[in-house]
Order: C-alpha cells, then structure tokens, then sequence
C-alpha cells in the first residue's frame, strides 16, 4: 500500500486497526447536492469514505457510519456492501464508526442514508471485489475477467478453482487499485441481499437486553449529572441555593452550565447540573434545588395567542415561494370559491429513550458516548463547548432508542463534556429526564395554513392560493430569520397539482421556544393542510375523493421542484398517481359502502423522494372516540435494499401519523411549556395505534433508492381526518382530533 | 436497614436509601441495564420486570417493596435468549429502535402466564402500558400470538 493508504490507515479508529486490509480512501461517484434539510451546522459534501475492510481470516469488517435508531440502517447499508463484495452474510462483522468527516456525512435524518450511500458503499465494495479477483487471478495465472467472487470465495469457472478471501488478503491488498471508470458492479441478478434483505444484526442483543443504548453505556469511574434547564427559552440563572440538593444522599455536588448565546445552534440550554453517584440520587438532588431564573423575552409565550398571530399571518398577503398565472385576476371571475384555514400545534419527538450522554474531558480532548443521529455535529458542539478542536473530540455512537430528529440536535451531549471539564476530567453521564425530554425539546413548529381556490363548474381548481406561517428551524442559526427556508419545499411549493394559476406564500413568524426537524418535518403540516382541502374541494364538488385527486395531479409530467427537493431528481407525477390507484384498489375504496361513524379516508404525498399514499379506516363510537382498525398504505421509494425493514416503517409510520392526528400536542403558557410526560403528551398506545397496516412496496428498481424513514408520516393524519368527515360530516381542521368528535 | 432480594436467581444484599426505585438499583448498580428508563413516573412501561411472578414498573417499585422477593429482569427471562417470546419477537422481526422491547417482552410474558392463549383483546388490555414510539404494536401482537401457538404464526 502507498504512503497515502498508510497514513489513511492511522486514522482509523479502533474498529478497521486490526484489519489486515483497508481500503484507500478514494472519491466516489453518486455525490449530490442536498437542498432539503441540509444540516445548517455541517454543509460540507461527504467526501473520501472508508468503510470497509478484511481481517486476515477473511472476515469482512464493514463501518456503519449512519446511526441505528430503529430504520435498520446498522444493517441495510453493510448488507449493500457485503453483497456488492460477493462476501457471505454470515462472515461480515459490523462496526460502528464513530464520528469523522472521512466517512462523509453522518447524519442520519432526512430519510437519505441509502439514497446518499448506496452507490458510495457499492463503488468501494466494488473496488474491494476487484482487488480479491485480481489476487485469485494471478495465483492461478489466468485473467481477472475470469474469475469472479461469490459466497465469500473467488471462482474461476473454467478450471472449477476456488479461493476464499482469507486466502487471498494478503495479496489482494498489494493489487493496483482499480481506477473508478472501470469500476465493474455486479448485475442485479446477482445479487443475493439487496432487495431481499436480511434480519437486523442487533436482534439477539435486543430482545436478551444486551444492546448498548446510549442509556446503558457506562465508563469506570463515571458520575451521573442531572440538569436543571432555564423553564423560558433565554432565561439565566439568577440565583442558586442548592444547600438541600446537596443533602440528598448520593449527591456530590452542583456545577452551572453557561447560558447560550447567539445564535443557538445545538447548543446547551445552560442551568444547573446535580452531579451523582447514581441517576436516582441526580433527579432527587434536582427536586431540592432552588433557582431563580432571570426574565426572559419569551416569559409572555403562550399557544393561543401565539396561533392567532400565525393565523393572521397566513390571512394576509406574505412572502411569494411560487407563482403561476395569474391568482388574483382568476379569484375575481370566478363562479365559486372555496377557502379553509388549519392549524397544527408543536409536537416533540419523545423517543422512548431520554437524551443521555457520556463525555470525559481529558488534556484538551474529549470522548464522548452517545446516542445521536449526528456524530459530527457532536464534534463540532462538544468542541465549541469546551474550546477544542473538533478533530479531538472522538464521538462513539451507541444504539439509539428512537431518534426521530431528537438526537441530530447534539445539546446533551455537550454538557456531559463541559461537565466533565469542570470536574477536571472525571467522566459524566448526563441523564434527562422524561420531563426534560417533553419541556426542552427541539419542537416540531406549530403552523397555521391558509387555502383559497376559485372554481369551475365540475369543482377544479382554476386558481388556488396557499399561505403557510410557522417558526422556522432557520431560527435556531439565525436569530433574525423569519421565513421557512428549506421546510417549504417540503409539501408546500412541491404541491403537485396541475393547477395554472397557483400561487404559494409564507407568513413571517418568530420563534420563541427551540425549533426542529421532526420525521417528516414541514411535511406534516403541508400534507395536512394540502390533502384536508383537496378533500374538502371534493366533497364541495360532490366526487370521489380518490378520482378527484387524481384529477388535481392531471397529466403525466415530470418537473424540478422549487426549491428543489434534491438535484437529479424530478417530480413525477405518473408514480404519485400510481400508488394512489394502487392503495385505492389494495384498500377496496371503490366498494366500500361507509355507513355513520365508519368510513375510509385517503390521502397521497410526495416527501423525501418517495411517493406514499394511504386509505385509512376509521370507526367512530358514540362518545367520539376513534379507532382505526386498518390502514392501506402502497409506497414507490424506487429501488428498495431491505424491503422488510422499509415496511416495518411505514407501519410505523402509520403509528406515528396517527398519534399525530389524534393526540400529541405541546402547548405553552407563561414561556413554559405545559406537557410534560406522557400522562399529558400523549402518543398512541398499542389500543390506540392502527391495528392492521398493510403495506405495499412498489417494485421500481430502475428508479434510484429514495427516503424511507420519514415519507410514511404525512400522507396519515390528512387520512384519518378525511376518513373523520365522511363518516361523522365533521370537518377537522386542527390537529390533534382530541376530543373535537366528542 | 439492609434489603434482601433475589435477583434473576442470585441472592442480593441492598444497603442504601430503600426509596431507590428497583430501576436504578437494577441499572446503576447491578450493571443490568436490560431494564429501560424510559419516563420514571409509571407510564410507557420500559422498565417493567416481574416482582415475584407479576409485571410490575421498576421505577415506581421502591427497594423496599422488592425486599424479600423474587426479581425477574429481561436478562433472567432465558439463559440463551430462547424464551418463546424472544424467539417470536425476532421470527416477527418486531424491534425497529428496540428500546422498549425489554419492557414489552416482560409484560407479554407475564400475560402468558395467566392467559395461555389471549385474544387481540386480552393483548391490548395487558399492553397497553407499554409504549413503542417507533409503533411496532402490530408484530408485537402478532409475536404474542406466535409464542402462544408454539412459534406457529
């Protein structure tokens, strides 16, 4: 290997070292540009991967750099690899990376990880194949093109020999590496786990209770930390008597975490932490500490009145995103209008586990143990907080237990390092609290959106104008930004209607609590106001829901989105209209005879490049109460790598979409935010939840690998209330449902 | 006052405050951290263990309440991770995140105990303390059903 090969070689972490062969870091075709959700704290392109390696046994050693929060991901892309490499599932071990810029991005959100890595993981797996052939080959003295690997061997056909990679390492790592344009990728005939998919490779660990969460990671000698955040987003620390916390038993001692400061960022909240010698100990010193808090700017928050001021911006002309024909003059000589206002409150993530966080700081550096989404953007926060380097803060990433956008925000993180700093180097884990959780989130914004259509004699649109008001995540990196930034692409300027006179507008709107990304994140306001006034506009004209959509998509065309969701891929509407038919058909919607509190609803959207429609049943009892005994869902994500894995998300998706709709609501007053566990932020329970999703994967594989995780979300609460109106006549237009029905 | 208790078959010695919840002993100190903290007030059901043969919240049961009885924590349920249920939930493929499922397996296995063979019904109704966030109720029912019909879905 060359000099270059070497010292790559040194920078890898724990995991590839004791490999007898690594891959030379190279650039790789499949780099794009992302528009949508681009991580604000960490644009840089992916660049210079390293993801897979040998050991002299054969055994192949492949990195998973994204983070396993429930999607499979841990899995899925080693599996790409594995099988582009010819190698034998049996005979991969997985590691997990920790958090470096050579693997390229690593944040694991935006439903990207295979769409952004599939081709990146094949390239060097592809690369890796090359070089295992070229060994066999002149051991054997015949020509590469010959000889080809499967089931962990290399084969020559003709003379029947064969090699396994452990034969063949040493050698192989001595081959030329092949230069990218010649790179040969195997038919998909060939291959033997994508698109089959193979069982996760954490399943013995979880259901025995072995799998490390970010929760159960332990160092020796560490501390526990609980902290006491400001209850006002901007509020400070004024006072502190901590003279009883430091009587609980168990309780060392309390540390102060600085304010924040502008702009926001992931950073820390600040407050006060009660260091333990256990998590129990840390909670029961946090209920004896007395703080003041200083006033803060957003003390006069408070929900309703916050949503009036959304409203009022979403009834007035705002900002224009997009603008076709000519909106006005068309309102003005129409026979009919339609117009119709929805509002959808904060939502917090609530992964089942709470922030936690391990950091040590020692001599300027810190290692840190987490459960996040981002370990690069731990690098960054941690370094930031404690005044080093990002390159020294080694980020190890442990299983996630949930995510949900949570844990790409690094603020729990960076205290466990400050902390420790302050303890002159003593490891801390820091544990949040459910109430932690639930009041000092980064919450899924509160929106209100504004629809008015003019209309023709059959009930179409001639013109349609939207306006959508919410704060923005921009907000969180820049304090003066008012504007929704890359969430309007999410399902708003993306409407996809072949409407010529459309114009879309955003509303101005300040933050006053913490703002993020949540799965599916704008989508699920824009597909709820969207698909709620379509439906509307269907019934107003009297025609089947699923008919009248397809008539607002009209023509099969393909156009760019603006802004666009991502380059290289357009909109086409053909694979929209294709899994709304196909839902229509898999859920019987054209037979089913809806009767007084039992009906189907149905709704279709575009979201992380992936085209999800689903028909939702619903069954309303006397007392308003909703179940929802069945949800068709039909998905076109292009080419699928682990098909299992995919449907077991849009199930629970579904889950997710219901409880949505149906209950979760963050509210606050005073500042303050009111919920505070799941007594009072409430989530769907398994007597809740759909009790029977089915979930159609369209088989597209010529189309390229597109979101998962996320686009199965919004398509759900637009559903169940278009299901609510037709079985009850009782049009939803806030979320949640709650007890609207009752 | 010192607590006697058994935990996953082993004899356990506890000298601290007897207000700890079961859960931290269980997690700080014994280093079994199978057993999920997930909202410390009784209500998603990621802690449950059994008490004596019955699920119960691990945070809501303090030391003093276990003192004299029998412990079960995800990690005694099999000696090789071959309980019915674990063998169902991976033969379901039920966990996405996994982190609740601890919680999940230990409910549905004390459920097992006094309803054989339960219906969607007397599922729901055990379960419903339980919560998945990444919503895979409907393999946990379905895997429930499979242990109960001998690995048979």
């Amino acid at each position: 290997m060359n000099a270059t090969a070497l010292n790559r070689r040194s920078f890898l972490g724990t995991a590839l070292s004791a490999s007898a062969f690594v891959l030379v870091a190279r650039a790789l075709p499949g780099g794009e540009t992302e528009v949508a959700l681009a991580d604000a704290l960490n644009g840089a392109a992916w660049h210079l991967p390293i993801y897979m390696g040998l050991d002299a046994d054969g055994t192949v050693v492949v990195i998973a750099h994204r983070s396993e929060m429930g999607t499979g991901i841990r899995t899925s892309l080693p599996m790409v690899a594995a099988d582009e490499l010819g190698a034998d599932w049996k005979r991969v071990r997985i590691e997990q990376a920790i958090g470096d810029k050579k693997y390229g991005d690593q944040n694991t959100d935006g439903s990207k990880s295979v769409r952004d890595f599939y081709t990146p993981l094949r390239a060097e797996a592809a690369t890796a194949r090359m070089m295992l052939e070229s060994a066999a080959a002149q051991k054997w003295g015949v020509p590469a093109s010959e000889c080809s690997a499967q089931n962990h061997q290399v084969v020559h056909a003709k003379s029947g020999r064969k090699a396994d990679f452990g034969e063949l390492v040493a050698s192989a790592a001595q081959q030329p590496l092949p230069k990218n344009d010649d790179l040969k990728f195997k038919a998909a005939s060939e291959y033997r786990y994508i698109g089959k998919g193979v069982p996760i490779t954490d399943m013995n660990a979880i259901v025995t209770g072995k799998g490390v969460f970010g929760m159960d990671a332990a160092v020796p000698g560490m501390v526990y930390a609980s902290v006491e955040h400001p209850p006002v987003f901007g509020s400070t620390v004024k006072s502190l008597d901590d003279a009883d916390a430091k009587k609980v038993a168990g309780v060392s001692q309390t540390l102060r975490i600085p304010p924040l400061k502008l702009p926001y960022g992931f950073q820390p909240l600040g407050g006060v932490a009660v260091i333990a010698d256990n998590t129990w100990a840390a909670f029961q010193g946090r209920k004896k500490l007395n703080v003041q808090w200083t006033e803060s700017a957003h003390d006069s928050h408070e929900s309703a009145a916050y949503r009036k001021t959304l409203e009022a911006a979403s009834a007035t002309a705002a900002h224009v995103e997009r603008n076709e024909g000519d909106v006005d003059a068309a309102f003005s000589s129409a026979a009919g209008t339609h117009e119709a206002a929805y509002y959808a409150p904060y939502l917090a993530h609530a992964p089942m586990e709470p922030p936690v966080a391990i950091a040590q700081y020692q001599d300027g550096k810190v290692t840190a143990w987490a459960p996040t989404q981002n370990p690069q953007a731990v690098q960054d926060t941690v370094a930031a907080a404690v005044g080093c380097k990002p390159a020294d803060v080694v980020c190890n990433v442990t299983l996630l237990g949930g995510g949900f956008g949570r844990k790409s925000k690094t603020d729990y993180v960076a205290e466990a390092a400050m902390l420790s700093k302050q303890l002159g180097g003593k490891p801390v884990k820091v544990v949040w609290s459910r109430e932690d959780d639930i009041k000092f989130d980064f919450y899924h914004s509160s929106s209100s959106t504004y629809f008015k259509a003019a209309l023709d004699a059959k009930g179409r649109p001639t013109a349609w104008l939207q306006r959508s008001t919410f704060p923005s995540i921009m907000a969180m990196f820049d304090p003066n930004a008012r504007y929704g930034g890359f969430s309007l692409g999410m399902g708003f300027t993306d409407v996809p209607f072949e409407i010529a006179n459309f114009r879309a507008e955003n509303g101005a709107a300040e933050a006053h609590v913490r703002i993020g990304w949540l799965r599916s994140v704008a989508n699920i306001y824009h597909a709820f106001g969207v698909q709620s006034f379509a439906d509307e506009l269907a019934q107003k004209a009297g025609r089947d829901r699923v008919e009248y959509l397809l008539d607002l998509i009209g023509s099969d065309r393909n156009f760019v989105t603006n802004p666009p969701q991502m380059k290289g891929f357009d909109f086409e509407t053909a694979r929209l209209k294709r899994v709304l038919t196909q839902v229509a058909e898999q859920s019987g919607w054209a037979k089913f005879k809806p009767s007084k509190g039992h009906a189907l609803g149905v709704a279709v959207h575009r979201s992380f490049l992936t085209y999800v429609a689903s028909v939702v049943e619903v069954v309303i009892d006397d007392n308003g109460k909703v179940k929802i005994p069945r949800v068709d869902t039909v998905v076109d994500a292009g080419l699928v790598v682990n098909p299992e894995r995919a449907k077991s998300q849009f199930e629970g998706a579904a889950v997710f979409g219901a409880g949505i709709a149906l209950m979760s609501e963050i509210t606050a007053a005073n500042g303050r935010i009111k919920q505070s566990n799941f007594n009072d932020y409430r989530v769907a329970r398994i007597n809740e939840a759909p009790v029977d999703v089915r979930v159609t994967i369209v088989k597209n594989d010529s189309a390229p690998p597109a979101g998962i995780g996320e686009p199965g979300v919004p398509p759900i609460a637009p559903a169940i209330t278009s299901a609510i109106f037709a079985a009850t006549g009782k049009r939803i237009r806030e979320l949640p449902v709650k007890s609207q029905l009752a | 006052m010192s607590i006697q208790l058994q935990v996953n078959g082993a004899a356990r010695q506890f000298d601290g405050d007897p207000e700890m919840p079961l859960l931290w002993y269980l997690r700080d100190l014994l280093q079994l951290t199978g057993t999920k903290f997930g909202c410390g007030a009784g209500l998603c059901g990621a802690c449950t263990v059994h008490l004596n043969g019955e699920a119960v919240r691990a945070c809501q049961t303090p030391l003093k309440e276990a003192a004299g009885k029998k412990v079960l924590t995800i990690e005694g349920l099999s000696t090789h991770g071959d309980h019915p249920l674990q063998k169902a939930w991976a033969a379901a493929n039920v966990p996405q995140c996994g982190y609740c499922q601890s919680g999940q397996i230990m409910q549905a296995a004390a459920l097992l105990k006094t309803h054989a063979k339960p219906s969607d019904t007397q599922i729901d109704d055990a379960m419903q303390g339980n919560i998945c966030r990444c919503g895979t109720y409907q393999r946990i029912r379905q895997a429930i059903h499979m242990a109960a019909n001998g690995g048979k879905a």
